[in-house]
């Protein structure tokens, strides 16, 4: 339980500072941090359920954008704004660096399988995104023809 | 359909090539900004409208009563200032809406692109700090190597904001910056302050990764901007290979 308040609060704030770094509109940024740390919180606890870590990006990053949507509608702004630091808690950042600083050890093995983690990582904060855009997309575009089906 | 003059053409362009190109400098979506600059030309009369948008310039064409007339800008530096980019989008709203005048609209988009920063360099630098010292906890740290992490985290940033001021070559800049914060990390760590080297330099080198080029890179692929994608994942993979060896100097030096 501590360590899962721990996890919730170090997001926050990171999110937080990253939305700062990004230059989000000063208005936004506790939002900001929210959309982090609930997409982080999703993550680690799929992956404390002994989830592999792909498909807890997947949730994660599909939970970020979900209520980052959310968000955008309340305060009409561009999706992107919540999204862009509501993902960085999950970007396989410290992967890659890994990675790289395998191969420049010339220690190939592991290097190259940290990389195609990282980019299997990447690729699955892309489709959680992508998911979401597409339901929110259907689900708009079926309201649309409902209301034109009523009229 | 009523065709466009000439001159209300180029204006239109001109506009549209202005809105579109501070919001790829600032790090919106590919496909935001062709949307942006199409829906700025139909709500100014022209009704087929083209754009080509790359990480590295805009291609933009409009047809009028003559030929059709094509621009092309130059995109040279990226930064991400979503401030900006909200602010372009609230004006295309208000143009879409027909609120504003072609010559209201470029004297706004005018006066964004020469906005300042919305956080001094002193915040940021701040910032980048204190997310280094929570994405050590993140990465299963101990509370023992926040402060190293946080310090190392916040000179890391600051040098690859000085270094590129210095030089604009991007690699070498986070190159440097990498190799102090490995610095920084090793030497806290051979002075008793900090335990885990490597989850103190991973942490700290958390603001300078591209982590969001990687993602962004893999989005635009996915919804077909295929040029995009790739130029941005071989800039991310730069990035990354600048962090790896800077870092990687520090080890063979020591």
């Amino acid at each position: 339980m501590i360590t899962f308040l721990e996890q919730g609060f170090t997001s926050f704030v990171a999110t937080y500072a990253f939305a700062m770094i990004f230059h989000t509109p000063r208005q936004k940024l506790l939002q900001c941090g929210f959309v982090g740390m609930c997409g982080w919180l999703a993550y680690w606890y799929t992956v404390h359920m002994h989830l592999d870590i792909v498909p807890a990006t997947i949730i994660g990053a599909f939970l970020t954008a979900v209520i980052s949507q959310f968000f955008a509608r309340i305060y009409k702004t561009p999706v992107i704004i919540f999204t862009v630091a509501g993902i960085i808690p999950l970007v396989p950042g410290g992967m890659a660096y890994d990675a790289m600083r395998n191969f420049v050890e010339n220690d190939y093995n592991p290097a190259v399988s940290l990389a195609a983690k990282a980019f299997l990582i990447s690729g699955s904060i892309a489709m959680g995104l992508m998911f979401s855009e597409v339901i929110n997309q259907i689900i708009t575009k079926v309201n649309k023809k409902r209301g034109k089906g009523k009229r | 359909m009523d065709l466009i003059s000439k001159e209300k053409t180029y204006e239109i362009i001109e506009v549209c090539l202005l809105a579109g190109k501070i919001m790829l400098k600032n790090g919106a979506e590919t496909h935001r900004v062709e949307d942006t600059m199409t829906r700025i030309a139909t709500a100014y009369g022209a009704e087929y409208s083209d754009s080509f948008v790359t990480p590295t310039g805009i291609i933009f064409s409009v047809e009028g009563t003559e030929p059709t007339k094509t621009k092309l800008i130059r995109i040279i530096e990226r930064t991400t200032n979503l401030e900006k980019v909200v602010k372009v989008n609230d004006i295309s709203r208000k143009i879409s809406a027909g609120g504003l005048t072609i010559a209201q609209a470029y004297y706004l988009l005018n006066e964004i692109e020469n906005e300042p920063k919305t956080y001094s360099d002193l915040m940021q630098v701040m910032a980048a700090a204190i997310a280094s010292g929570c994405f050590l906890i993140m990465f299963q740290g101990t509370w023992g190597d926040f402060l190293p992490a946080v310090a190392a985290g916040g000179i890391g940033f600051l040098c690859s904001v000085y270094f590129h001021r210095l030089v604009p070559i991007k690699f070498f800049a986070e190159f440097l910056a990498a190799f102090v914060v490995g610095l920084i990390a090793f030497a806290a760590v051979r002075f008793g302050v900090g335990a885990e080297v490597d989850k103190i330099i991973i942490g700290s080198v958390m603001p300078l990764v591209p982590g969001l080029l990687i993602t962004n890179a893999v989005r635009d692929l996915m919804a077909g901007h295929l040029v995009s994608g790739i130029s941005k994942g071989a800039e991310a993979f730069l990035t990354a290979f600048a962090i790896g060896s800077g870092i990687a100097a520090l080890f063979v030096l020591l």
